[in-house]
């Protein structure tokens, strides 16, 4: 394989018990690039996602990233490597502020155990400090200025679904992982939340992966796209071809819509 | 945004035929709300416990204390409140004597009471980093305690006579058989030694979550007892002397002053200990206080939220429970420890399983992942254990003329003060700070009955 792609899988695939959620499928994510998976509901992105985060063991399959085999890795292990994510239905620590959020995020990145945490030595007080610092900043540039002290559950919507975002950011990701991340947003939102998806591969220099529904925000941002339907992988392309891609078009809006389309 | 609730006090006036006392109360002045009803307040109950032909010096001073406390501004509030809460426990052995009678309870705590208080402080300080924290239903933290005292009981104690050493331990004559360690040494290693088998324990059961994590537990704190109690003849080698226990357990001291040496009115040695036990609570406070807002406590809180995001965002699942179960232990260890030195004995029923259950009370009842709120829990219920019940049971069987014998049910009076709490305030007395939050808000914000500051909010 090349060296520009980031995120390498083969034959990935995923059996709950008879049911096939995800049939050996191919996908690559080219370094720096924009990166959509989309397909209908229940096709199997998420279980897809699932796996390559290591939420799943994959039934079989091979996931390199970074030219390193992550496969069936534990989460921790993964985003250490340097995959970070968020969640379709906004799983924050409810209970915890938004800076809070983000510097568990840092975990993996922090050094501090037990006994550092209690006494808090001089290199523990930095390092504190600097999380703090990198978190509020972290918080700033995902719109969040002045809401480092609010609890994640008060926060408004749209909010939520940035500090999930933050709180990936935090994991200081190569590759990060956005399962809907405009679902429930209206179009002005939403309009705005893609332009911040293009910013955050443009001025942080990451490789962005999304699944999305909304083909107008996968057509605008992304540069590949990778459809998926039954947990089998229908096409793939630029969002030019996919669009145009009967299957595809099938896939959308039933039998016989194919030949009316465009 | 969700829409703030009026403090339990406002909703109580509102449900006993009040619904404007709130309205009414902030349309009186600041100044009297401020200053001249905590007067009120205190009058009515200067009349009610204090007969006014026995005027008792130590109330009138308590009331002052009382006054003074309220009427300040947050800020020193929140210095002097400590300072003054420290400064009466330090020197509660030295007036505890003098003080004034209370209705149904008749005395304060003697200190005999208080010496466990401040024991079982420390473990329910210790249970709530596991609990309160990170969210693990421990039932078995029994272990832990019993560990620490065993520690001491081998290591400051004739059991050993095989082994006849001694290392530091305090009024021991020389060649008195048994390893004798100081106690000093042995609350750290009681500490340690726990906090491995916190670990060794957490590993096998850590991977199971929710009701497992709690089954398994409970036989952990099932089994150890059974150990204990059956230990005497461990292949051939006497671990625990089985149901006899082990006694005496050397005293802490220094050089050949031992606690056991001194006998005056105050300073004797349950003073002492209640002293170090304080000392305990204090370091127990500091680290719960520093592990909470550490690398390592957002961690666990964060498990306690969401398991599966906090994995998600490269929390080490295993690692990071397997840490707090160990500091958890670690705390338990030392009081167990303390206890034993306490006792001056280990005894097998000492570590029932119903010291789990009764620990695991006192942090839900002071309210899970607060500090001062399982301090509370554990002085409230450790006081009605020891002393409280009984007090309560003879006033009542003396005043209502009944003859039931309260103690004896006191784990159905436990019962039902978790099922209040449960029903009542499912958040403990003191909830956590961030469970707290929005409650807070509603109390000290008179600028919320306003809507604009609502809107602001949202």
């Amino acid at each position: 394989m090349s060296a520009d792609l980031l995120l390498d899988v083969t034959g990935l695939r995923k059996e709950f018990g008879g049911l096939v959620a995800c049939s050996d499928v191919d996908f690559t994510v080219p370094r720096s690039s924009i990166t959509a998976l989309i397909g209908p509901n229940g096709a199997g992105k998420t279980t897809f996602f699932n796996m390559i985060t290591g939420v799943y063991k994959p039934t079989a399959g091979r996931v390199l990233f970074d030219g390193v085999d992550i496969t069936a890795k534990p989460p921790h292990a993964v985003v250490e490597r340097g995959i970070g994510r968020t969640f379709q239905n906004i799983r924050l620590f409810n209970e915890m502020t938004a800076l809070e959020n983000v510097l568990v995020g840092m975990h993996c990145r922090l050094k501090a155990g037990v006994l550092g945490g209690i006494f808090r030595p001089p290199r523990v007080k930095r390092e504190e400090a600097q999380a703090h610092d990198t978190a509020r900043e972290l918080l700033a540039y995902c719109g969040l200025a002045g809401k480092e002290d609010e609890y994640a559950r008060s926060l408004a919507y749209g909010d939520q679904r940035r500090l999930e975002v933050a709180r990936a950011l935090g994991t200081r990701p190569k590759l990060i992982l956005l399962d809907e991340p405009v679902a429930g947003m209206n179009p002005q939102e939403s309009h705005a939340f893609t332009g911040f998806i293009g910013r955050l591969r443009d001025e942080r220099g990451l490789t962005v992966l999304l699944i999305e529904h909304d083909m107008k925000v996968v057509m605008n941002v992304s540069e590949h796209i990778t459809v998926l339907e039954f947990g089998q992988k229908i096409a793939e392309g630029t969002p030019r071809e996919v669009r145009e891609n009967p299957r595809v078009v099938e896939a959308y809006l039933g039998h016989g819509a194919a030949g009316k389309h465009e | 945004m969700a829409r703030h609730r009026d403090p339990l006090l406002w909703r109580g006036l509102a449900a006993a035929g009040f619904p404007g006392a709130r309205v009414r109360w902030l349309e009186l002045p600041g100044s009297f709300r401020r200053y001249v009803f905590p007067l009120l307040v205190l009058g009515v109950l200067l009349l009610v416990f204090l007969p006014l032909r026995n005027p008792d010096p130590g109330f009138l001073i308590t009331c002052a204390i009382a006054y003074a406390l309220w009427v300040m501004p947050r800020v020193p509030r929140k210095i002097v409140l400590p300072l003054v809460v420290v400064a009466l426990a330090f020197l509660y052995p030295l007036y505890v004597d003098k003080l004034y009678a209370l209705p149904v309870l008749e005395t304060f705590p003697a200190m005999t009471t208080m010496v466990p208080v401040a024991i079982f402080m420390v473990m329910a300080l210790g249970l709530n980093m596991v609990v309160g924290y990170a969210g693990l239903l421990d039932l078995g933290y029994v272990v832990f305690y019993a560990i620490g005292a065993y520690v001491a009981a081998w290591f400051a104690s004739p059991i050993f006579a095989g082994a006849t050493s001694n290392f530091g331990a305090a009024g021991v004559a020389p060649g008195f058989p048994g390893i004798h360690i100081s106690i000093w040494i042995l609350i750290l290693a009681a500490g340690i030694i726990t906090a491995v088998f916190g670990v060794i324990i957490g590993l096998p059961t850590l991977r199971l979550r929710g009701d497992y994590l709690a089954i398994v537990t409970l036989g952990f704190g099932e089994i150890l007892p059974q150990v204990a109690r059956n230990g005497e003849n461990v292949f051939g080698f006497n671990l625990t002397n089985g149901p006899r226990g082990i006694t005496p357990i050397d005293s802490p001291g220094f050089g050949g002053w031992s606690f056991l040496s001194e006998a005056g009115t105050y300073l004797n040695p349950t003073t002492f200990f209640y002293w170090g036990g304080l000392v305990l609570v204090a370091i127990t406070i500091f680290s719960s206080w520093r592990l909470r807002d550490s690398r390592l406590g957002r961690a666990w809180i964060a498990i306690r939220e969401d398991e599966t995001a906090a994995a998600a965002m490269g929390v080490p699942l295993m690692r990071t429970k397997t840490w707090s179960y160990a500091a958890g232990a670690f705390f338990g260890g030392l009081a167990g420890c303390w206890f034993a030195a306490y006792k001056t004995g280990v005894f097998p029923d000492d570590f029932y399983f119903q010291i789990s259950i009764f620990v695991l009370c006192m942090v839900i009842l002071g309210g899970m992942g607060n500090i001062w709120g399982v301090l509370l829990g554990a002085a409230f219920l450790t006081y009605l254990d020891i002393e409280g019940l009984g007090n309560i049971g003879a006033w009542v069987n003396d005043n209502v003329g009944t003859n039931i014998d309260i103690p004896q049910i006191k784990f159905g009076i436990y019962g039902l003060i978790i099922l209040a709490v449960m029903l009542f305030r499912p958040q403990g007395l003191l909830p956590e700070a961030r469970r707290k939050a929005e409650f807070e808000d509603a109390l000290h914000g008179d600028e919320l009955s306003e809507p604009k500051v609502a809107g602001e909010r949202s």
